[in-house]
């Protein structure tokens, strides 16, 4: 199995630096959009599009290209900034985000935004609409791969686990679906909200096997869903273990971040952190 | 005795999706009902059971659409348009995805298992989703073309299909056109709007009000959603009088679409709904309930003479 280039590795990680920090800087400025599930989600967005998917922003609807489903649609901020980089649009649109006639939707639409597969929003649909693009593939003998960025929150919508039982009876082992496991969803951490017990568990309960990672540590993000697409029969659940809003201190693991608007004295401390010129 | 309208889609999903790789077929445990079985016996690497689950079910078909497959998706239409509809919405309706809803045993026609599995109310939600095309099949042949122009029009479409038994009311190779009503029967005293299973009882209807002097237009609203406003705004022009006969609730239906367009235009005419008066029905013998419920040829021949009052 290939393991990331060292120079790969490291501009990786100064894009996510630059990427928090620009999205903090944007979210501050439209007092709107989910700040906690976009840092946490960061570097699994980071790895797939820069380090492992195989995308073309010149032709978003290649044939060949890997489909990348951010089921977990509120984190779309951090999607934006991911597709903006990778030049699906250009750059300057990230400030209309959430703006009236802006091609980015509060949540993923992929009707307006180039590079979104699938609309998203509504927990627990996106990964069900990755299952139907993973058959779809397996019926057209196309060999692209479909990853699936879920919350453990979303875990709690029972769609997940018919998405799941179906992933599994037809043996999709193009299908890769990651937990951003965060611990945290809008209400407050998931153990208090909708406690899911041992997630790991029940992953491989509905046929999938389970590997999991540190879900902001680049190199071992890129080996396990490197080691994922060697399994072969079932669909693979990696359990990548993040911190809701990481990067930030004060929203680190705070239930109140999922959405809240940053005001002046917070944003002033998000960029003393981040590095960042307010 | 005449080929029931899911049996009809069930041989047409064969008969034009033979050799067309793009037409998948799913289906929630009830391909035997729905009659998507009869695709799945021959073409099995294009049908996909999907189990008791018709959220996910919708989901894997919005999945496959953006792949450029045309998903066929079959379950009750009580559980399609309920359990379903979350995807509906996101994928067929916001994202404007090629999806074909394939709602059974709509209205009554599930009548012995009660009410849990009528479906009264699926005009209404399906046509208040934008980009969503609605149309209900009326006979065989409808039926039949109904799944061809599914294949051939690239649009989320609803179209529902009836359990009953009913007559043929066209020829094998009738040509319909989206957006176009067909008239049954000419008359200048009312016009009868209808479509499905009821619009047989419009048919009888008419004939019972032409023994009594009274000569009724009959218009199969087959496209519920685009929906002929000319042929709408003609009848009320010639005829004074416009009865909408349904199985569904009055609320928000055919009826609700036809009087959308009346009031819109200004036109001065008065309307009666035939259909479930905001209620639901129970079980029982499927023309027994026609009769209680009044959706039956009796039912509308009152309503007309009332409406012109006779």
């Amino acid at each position: 199995m290939p393991s990331i280039p060292e120079t790969k590795l490291a501009e990786i990680k100064d894009m996510c630096g630059q990427m928090r920090l620009d999205l903090i800087k944007l979210l501050h400025s439209i007092q709107t959009g989910h700040p906690g599930g976009s840092l946490s989600v960061c570097e699994i967005l980071a790895t797939l599009y820069f380090g492992i998917g195989n995308v073309d922003p010149k032709n978003p609807k290649w044939e060949g290209r890997d489909r990348i489903v951010l089921t977990k649609g509120h984190a779309a901020p951090m999607l934006y900034f991911m597709l903006a980089e990778k030049g699906f649009f250009p750059k300057e649109e990230l400030k209309t985000l959430r703006q009236i006639n802006s091609i980015l939707q509060g949540h993923p639409c992929s009707k307006t935004t180039p590079g979104v597969e699938v609309s998203t929003g509504p927990l627990g649909t996106g990964l069900s609409a990755a299952v139907g693009m993973a058959m779809s593939l397996k019926l057209d003998k196309n060999p692209a791969m479909v990853y699936a960025i879920v919350g453990d929150g979303e875990l709690n919508e029972g769609t997940v686990w018919e998405a799941l039982m179906s992933a599994s009876k037809f043996k999709l082992d193009n299908l890769i679906t990651i937990v951003d496991q965060n611990g945290v969803q809008l209400d407050g951490t998931c153990e208090d909200i909708m406690p899911m017990g041992d997630i790991g568990a029940k992953f491989a309960a509905f046929g999938c096997e389970v590997l999991t990672c540190d879900g902001h540590d680049i190199a071992n993000i890129f080996d396990t869903i490197e080691k994922a697409k060697t399994i072969k029969g079932k669909p693979v659940a990696i359990l990548a273990n993040t911190v809701k809003g990481k990067g930030v201190s004060f929203m680190e693991g705070k239930s109140a971040w999922h959405g809240a608007p940053i005001g002046k004295e917070h944003f002033d401390e998000a960029m003393r952190e981040l590095g960042g010129k307010a | 005795m005449a080929k029931t309208i899911r049996e009809a889609y069930g041989e047409a999903l064969v008969e034009f999706g033979a050799d067309n790789p793009r037409i998948v077929v799913l289906d929630a445990d009830l391909s035997g009902s729905t009659k998507s079985g009869i695709f799945g016996k021959k073409y099995p690497e294009r049908f996909f059971n999907l189990g008791i689950a018709e959220a996910n079910m919708v989901g894997v078909a919005a999945g496959m659409a953006s792949e450029g497959k045309i998903p066929f998706i079959n379950t009750f239409a009580a559980f399609l348009v309920t359990m379903g509809l979350i995807g509906a919405r996101a994928y067929g309706s916001y994202s404007n995805l090629n999806m074909k809803f394939m709602g059974a045993y709509t209205g009554l026609s599930d009548a012995y298992d009660g009410p849990t599995h009528h479906t009264l109310e699926d005009i209404a939600i399906m046509r208040a989703l934008p980009n969503f095309q609605v149309f209900a099949a009326s006979d065989a042949s409808n039926a039949r073309w109904l799944t061809k122009n599914a294949i051939e029009v690239e649009a989320p479409m609803y179209i529902r299909l009836s359990r009953g038994s009913v007559p043929d009311l066209y020829a094998p190779d009738e040509k319909f056109e989206v957006g176009k009503g067909k008239i049954l029967r000419e008359g200048t005293d009312a016009t009868i709007i209808s479509c499905g299973i009821v619009l047989h009882e419009a048919v009888k209807a008419a004939e019972i009000l032409a023994g009594q002097g009274v000569n009724v237009r009959v218009v199969d609203m087959f496209s519920i959603k685009p929906i002929d406003k000319e042929l709408i705004l003609d009848s009320a022009a010639k005829t004074k009088f416009i009865v909408t006969a349904e199985e569904h609730s009055i609320v928000g239906g055919l009826g609700g679409a036809v009087a959308e367009v009346l009031t819109e235009a200004g036109a001065s005419v008065k309307q009666a709904f035939v259909g479930l008066n905001d209620t639901h029905a129970e079980t029982g013998d499927y023309g027994k309930l026609f009769q209680k419920y009044g959706l039956d040829a009796d039912a509308i021949v009152r309503k007309t003479l009332a409406g012109l009052g006779k």
